[in-house]
């Protein structure tokens, strides 16, 4: 998350009870036939706001933007935005905007007209377009491309008249689907960067639909993960990647080991889990919301692990031996997969603090010691 | 270039001279003195005296000028009906009897032209007695009723043009103008008529050249005096046809051939500063 930070209360207007939502999505169903593409979803959304809407191919997010945009009704539920309520009203009437995956530019017209088309539609006096027009561009930094038209643009130049096009009508809400896809890794990275900037220079609200979870790490202030056409957790990025609430989220939001046991004791401030793929005990120090002899599941990011040649001091708890099964080198870390005693693969990453130089290095089918803190695991039961 | 083997190239020479031999040979004895169509007169030849005859044999000039009005009207209506069809059929979504209007739309396809002809009759001799008794209006059929029977089986040939344009066209243009504010009506004339109008060009011309040739639906259906120019053609040609048909068919082979040929010079043209300049916008990021 890379907001600025100017005051502690309008930065997380969703943990104040007392704040009124911008967009409230209330129970909205979308069925085709006897598919339900989106099930029973809600959502408040506060005026700002980067929410994105993540979640794999097929798993509702893009017919959910539909209807916000008015491509498509809801089979059930409400969609009400600042006060007002948005089911019966048609997309050419929505004060909300959104920018096509595809960009979705009009051909025959140049990147001015393009821009201005929208500000057509509301007969407003040429001189004013025309203004509205040109300072667009410039926030886009497009002033001198005005006269192109669009097959005469870069990707990332298309996609900046893209976003210029729905800004310039000044929605209340802007709908971003997958504004990054069609751009290569390192034009992403600048273009997520500037796209925060023009979020905050203009304060509208923006809701981004992405598969890419490192798209909506960067651009989120709060990121809702989607599966089979519900929300499965709504949270800020590092809400979902430190404490996921499902085995689905831990995975599908970065990489993760997912260690399958049974609780064996659980107390006030903190809990042992018998892992027996891992061979070994996971102990947390935080207490866990399940009762002894159930099944959960630790969950423990790669870069928690810590890689030994030698046995710690503490052995046993969050300790387990194994050998090196491969080793993918990245230039900035590498990937180690321990064959843990127990059975069960484990991948840790570490970083490549030092330059690794031949003989230092832990090689293939070496024994090794993995271990973490007890406050790395998170426990999940489902 | 690689040199292609001789058999390679007497192929090629076959699979032209199948082609165009007809045609030359008509270009050849447009210019053939004698009265004779196939019998070349070696003394007086090459003479223009059937382009001279031709200016002033009326029957071919008002049967040609009938003809290409039929033809731009046909083209005109076919090129609207179609458009609306093939919109209808792609972008409505799936209406109910939406299997039974691609069937109904295609069916002039598959139809041979002589029952299409035959039922066109029989449609205006029905429509003709019901206006006469009703309301004692009379019409003669002519080139209104050329007109409507062509319109019928060529904007089904418009439809199914625009169709596969509309088809590989990315929708997600015209759900922008929408969401741009554009109301429906709009977004069809300033988005998707431009989006496309290539297909719509190309299926007027398809029209205009169907309906300009058709000879036996225009057999069925046109009136007393109302003589479309294949018809004209095809009467001459059983009565001992006249070389003039061939000097006019040459005038028109010239003026198709140079149509063609500027507009395919002209569409390279566009297809490759198009590409350059796409390949300049990537460079230039």
């Amino acid at each position: 998350m890379v907001r600025s930070r100017n005051d502690g209360n309008a930065l997380e207007p969703w943990s104040d009870p007392a704040a009124e939502p911008y967009v409230r999505i209330s129970g909205v169903t979308k069925r085709f036939g006897d598919f339900a593409a989106v099930n029973d979803v809600s959502l408040d959304i506060y005026k700002g706001e980067i929410f994105c809407l993540l979640g794999g191919s097929g798993c509702g997010k893009s017919t959910l933007l539909r209807m916000l945009a008015g491509f498509e009704t809801p089979s059930a539920g409400s969609v009400v935005l600042d006060a007002q309520d948005l089911a019966a009203i048609p997309p050419y009437q929505r004060p909300v905007n959104m920018m096509f995956q595809s960009y979705a530019l009009f051909p025959h017209m140049t990147v001015e007209k393009n821009i201005a088309f929208g500000l057509e539609q509301e007969h407003l006096p040429k001189a004013q377009i025309a203004e509205r027009v040109s300072q667009m561009l410039s926030i886009v930094r497009l002033t001198e491309y005005a006269k192109r038209r669009p097959h005469q643009l870069s990707g990332g130049q298309k996609q900046r008249v893209a976003l210029a096009r729905a800004l310039v009508k000044r929605p209340k809400l802007l709908l971003l689907d997958e504004p990054l896809g069609a751009l290569d890794r390192k034009l992403r990275e600048h273009t997520q960067f500037e796209l925060i900037n023009i979020q905050q220079q203009l304060g509208v609200t923006f809701i981004v639909v992405t598969h890419d979870q490192e798209e909506a790490m960067t651009l989120a202030s709060r990121i809702g993960v989607m599966n089979h056409g519900q929300i499965v957790q709504i949270g800020t990025p590092s809400q979902i990647y430190e404490a996921p609430n499902s085995k689905f989220v831990a995975d599908f939001i970065g990489s993760v080991n997912l260690f399958e046991g049974r609780l064996i004791e659980a107390q006030e401030g903190q809990a042992r889990i018998q892992c027996d793929e891992l061979g070994g005990v996971v102990h947390v120090d935080y207490a866990v919301d399940a009762s002894p002899g159930q099944s959960v599941c630790a969950a423990i990011r790669p870069e928690r692990i810590h890689l030994l040649r030698e046995p710690p001091e503490h052995t046993g708890e969050n300790c387990v031996r194994g050998v090196v099964r491969e080793i993918a080198y990245m230039g900035d870390m590498s990937i180690y997969l321990v064959q843990a005693d127990g059975g069960k693969v484990v991948r840790v990453t570490q970083p490549n603090i030092a330059r690794v130089t031949h003989g230092q290095r832990i090689e293939w089918d070496e024994q090794v010691y993995l271990t973490w803190r007890a406050g790395s695991p998170v426990v999940l039961t489902r | 270039m690689k040199t292609r083997g001789w058999f390679s190239r007497v192929m090629l020479w076959l699979g032209l001279a199948f082609l165009y031999l007809p045609i030359v040979l008509l270009v050849v004895f447009s210019f053939n003195a004698s009265r004779l169509v196939t019998v070349w007169d070696a003394d007086d030849s090459p003479t223009l005296r059937w382009y001279r005859a031709l200016l002033t044999d009326h029957a071919v000039l008002d049967a040609a000028w009938l003809s290409i009005r039929v033809a731009a009207m046909t083209a005109t209506g076919a090129a609207i009906l179609g458009t609306l069809t093939g919109l209808a059929l792609v972008r409505f979504g799936p209406f109910r009897g939406r299997a039974f209007l691609r069937g109904l739309s295609t069916a002039p396809l598959v139809m041979p032209e002589v029952i299409t002809g035959l039922s066109m009759l029989l449609l205006f001799v029905s429509v003709e007695q019901v206006c006469r008794a009703a309301f004692g209006w009379q019409f003669d059929r002519g080139i209104v009723t050329i007109t409507l029977a062509h319109i019928t089986f060529t904007m089904t040939y418009v439809a199914v043009v625009v169709q596969s344009r509309l088809a590989s066209c990315d929708d997600s243009l015209e759900e922008a103008a929408l969401d741009l504010g554009a109301r429906p009506a709009k977004v069809f004339f300033r988005i998707t008529v431009p989006m496309i109008a290539p297909a719509i060009l190309s299926g007027w011309l398809l029209a205009f050249t169907l309906s300009w040739d058709d000879v036996v639906v225009s057999q069925f259906v046109s009136g007393p005096g109302a003589n479309t120019l294949p018809m004209v053609i095809f009467s001459k040609v059983r009565l001992g046809v006249n070389p003039s048909v061939n000097a006019f068919a040459t005038l028109m082979v010239l003026i198709v051939g140079t149509g063609v040929l500027v507009a395919a010079w002209w569409l390279k043209r566009v297809e490759k500063r198009r590409e350059r300049e796409m390949r300049m916008a990537e460079a230039g990021q």
